[in-house]
């Protein structure tokens, strides 16, 4: 088993590398393969991970049921992308083209490498270091297409994102110094190590390290207010990286949010960070769910719903009830799949008009014969409809919210995602199902001269496979995934 | 607090204060090359807080991180910003949304919150006075400043690079003898990331022509 820590933290490093020296031909298919690959060994360490405390190789890698979670929704976002990607660029044969997929695959690999090693890691500051590398790559693949608003979307990126982490770094040496009461002025952060010893760390110092690694790692994570580099470089990224930032890359900072969360239940009780939470959710969830009413860009409109569901996130951990924390897990997943597939979708749809403007895309569905129905599908599914998992993840947490005391916050909660409902689905029907508008003229072409049919398979399969996903995650998740989620909840609970 | 010797506990607090001095004097800097030099002679200070302590308190660990600090952080990452800088031929920062006195008011006030609030922790340290900690905090408020306020990507970038240095004396303060591999790390990180930012102002530069970033409001809503 620890054999394949292993793998998973040195194979997407080295494809990288290969692929910036091989054609890119070959390293779309390198990397098809790698995602494949890291996939399967994530989903083998399942149901090893679902029933064992925890599987460790050396001392800097771990995997326990929360970390595979994670993982999961990593790697199965690394091999969707990596299909998506193959069929979403088309690049010349120039030179200038070449340059742009080598660097295009060096850093997609080399992106989900980083994802893939955040939640392996052992320990605060190794997570830490993890997800720093994710922004440096992250805001380098943002500026790749080097045209203004990339430049000035990486820029934000960069400098914020950099910002929060920080304070996120703060946060560490903070828990570092809380753990010194108990173990003494040198040892090492590992997490067995700050779990087991929670429970004498000085109660001050402990809320202090949770409020900056919630403000920290909350703006990776997109929690309003400091979400505002997220729109941005959601929207100008090239897309395959858009669905990696929005599906992955935000989940892997909750992951760490979660791992603080995990320590400070031990150590003050959960009442403190339960209140942090919620309101850094409440805060994201009516931002997004006013900017979801009146988005004009495609790319936008699905990076607002992001931070949506990270304030859903966020609330749903803010209740007690176990069945919403399995909620919240089950959420990571499909909010994974869900928005892969949407941003696919979205991807084809931008190549197919030349446009992000929604009042420039009329009749989705009869130009896209596949891609366009399965995109209003996982806009649907990101709605919280069955048959899709996220229905099944957000009626998990809601009902975990009724149990609670404080159920105001399920009232919002309803009321807020009802409204990105509206917002989502009015503006998914108006591009997709109305009749297309002859008299527009959006990009060279014109939508009347534009043609009937697929941009690339590739797309259509990459979306299928989500859309799988989703339905399965919706209307009969495995047992092994139900009993790793319980497992891992039951980790995130208060220890009795 | 362990009975630390008088000399050295003032030695720890002027550095300190040093450290939060030069962060206020960034703020009224108008040259950008002046912002470089009193960020690179902030991580000076930072540096030989950390070979004080290192020699004091016997933590033979802190003199290599005090030597990779000084490489990266008071020789290479100015000397990167500088060579921009000459490429882009330019010597005054960009316009700032406040004045200077209002910026130096503000920061005293946001320093006073830090201080206040962090000191009020009642954190014990092995290493430094625990004033350090409430002042290392004050630095990183402060620092936030010259990054909301600047509208140039020079400015804003050395307002990132010290809240670094004011993590860094924090880091100083409660946690020493801290892995020695985690602070590499840490430092390597911090590497990656001044190459990265430095990648994306060049390429900002290449396409504005210029280093402001008032030009970059195509993006909202």
């Amino acid at each position: 088993m620890s054999s394949i820590l292993v793998i998973l933290v040195t194979m997407p490093f080295a494809v990288a590398i290969a692929s910036f020296f091989i054609p890119t031909k070959a390293a779309k298919i390198i990397t098809i393969a790698a995602g494949a690959v890291a996939f399967v060994l994530a989903l083998a360490l399942v149901p090893s991970a679902a029933t064992r405390s925890q599987i460790v190789a050396g001392s800097l890698l771990r995997v326990d049921a929360l970390s595979a979670v994670f993982l999961v929704a990593t790697t199965f976002l690394y091999g969707t992308t990596a299909v998506f990607a193959s069929g979403y660029l088309s690049l010349s044969n120039n030179d200038a083209g070449k340059r742009y997929g080598r660097r295009f695959y060096a850093g997609l690999n080399l992106f989900c490498w980083s994802m893939t090693a955040a939640p392996l890691v052992n320990g605060l500051a190794l997570l830490w270091v993890a997800i720093e590398i994710t922004t440096v790559i992250s805001a380098l693949l943002v500026a790749i297409d080097d045209t203004d608003e990339a430049t000035e979307a990486s820029w934000k990126y960069v400098l914020i994102a950099s910002l929060g982490l920080g304070i996120a770094l703060l946060a560490t040496i903070i828990m570092y110094y809380a753990g010194t009461a108990a173990f003494g002025s040198s040892y090492e952060l590992s997490f067995t190590k700050l779990l087991s010893g929670a429970g004498k760390f000085p109660a001050d110092v402990v809320r202090l390290s949770f409020v900056l690694a919630v403000l920290g790692y909350g703006t990776k994570m997109g929690l309003a207010p400091v979400h505002t580099w997220l729109p941005d470089a959601h929207s100008e990224a090239p897309t395959p990286v858009s669905a990696l930032l929005s599906g992955a890359l935000l989940a892997i900072s909750f992951y760490a949010i979660l791992r603080y969360f995990q320590i400070a239940i031990r150590s003050i009780g959960p009442t403190f960070p339960r209140d942090v939470l919620l309101i850094f959710g409440l805060a994201s969830l009516v931002l997004a769910s006013l900017y979801l009413l009146a988005q004009r860009d495609l790319k936008r409109l699905l990076a607002y719903s992001s931070v949506e569901h990270m304030g859903i996130l966020a609330i749903g951990m803010s209740f007690a009830a176990p069945i919403a924390i399995v909620g919240v897990l089950l959420h990571v997943l499909a909010h994974a799949a869900a928005k892969g597939t949407a941003f696919f979708g979205a991807g084809s749809v931008v190549r197919k008009f030349a446009t992000k403007d929604m009042r420039k895309i009329r009749g989705g569905i009869d130009l896209l014969p596949w891609s366009g129905p399965m995109f209003v599908a996982a806009i649907l599914a990101l709605s919280a409809m069955p048959p899709f998992g996220i229905f099944r993840s957000e009626f998990l947490i809601v009902s975990g919210g009724l149990q609670d005391p404080r159920d105001f916050a399920t009232v919002v909660l309803v009321i807020l995602v009802t409204m990105a409902f509206f917002g989502l689905s009015w503006f998914a029907t108006q591009t997709m199902l109305s009749p297309k508008d002859t008299s527009m003229t959006p990009g060279p072409s014109g939508v009347a001269t534009l043609v009937k049919g697929e941009v690339s398979i590739y797309i259509v399969i990459s979306m299928g496979i989500g859309l799988i996903a989703l339905v399965i995650l919706g209307v009969h998740p495995p047992e092994v995934l139900l009993r790793l989620l319980n497992h891992a909840a039951a980790e995130l609970g208060v220890p009795k | 607090m362990p009975s630390a010797p008088s000399t050295y506990a003032g030695v720890a607090d002027v550095a300190t204060v040093l450290i939060l001095l030069s962060e206020f004097a960034m703020l009224r800097a108008p040259l950008l090359r002046s912002q470089i030099r009193l960020y690179a002679f902030q991580s000076l200070v930072v540096t030989a807080l950390a070979i004080v302590i290192a020699s004091t308190r016997h933590i033979e660990e802190l003199y290599v991180l005090a030597l990779l600090s000084f490489g990266l952080k008071v020789v290479l990452v100015p000397s990167l910003v500088m060579r921009l800088l000459r490429k882009a031929d330019l010597e005054l920062g960009g316009s700032s949304a406040l004045g200077v006195p209002s910026m130096i008011l503000l920061a005293i006030g946001v320093s006073a919150i830090g201080f206040f609030s962090i000191g009020s922790l009642q954190v014990h340290s092995i290493a430094l006075p625990t004033t350090a900690l409430a002042i290392s905090a004050a630095v990183v408020l402060v620092a936030f400043l010259p990054i909301i306020f600047r509208a140039d990507v020079v400015s804003q970038a050395i307002g990132f690079f010290s809240l670094e240095n004011g993590v860094s004396v924090a880091s100083l303060v409660v946690a020493a003898k801290l892995p020695l591999v985690v602070e590499v790390a840490f430092l390597f990180d911090l590497l990656l990331a001044v190459v990265v930012f430095g990648l994306i102002m060049r390429l900002h530069h290449g396409r504005t022509g210029s280093l402001s970033t008032e030009e970059l409001d195509r993006l909202k809503g």
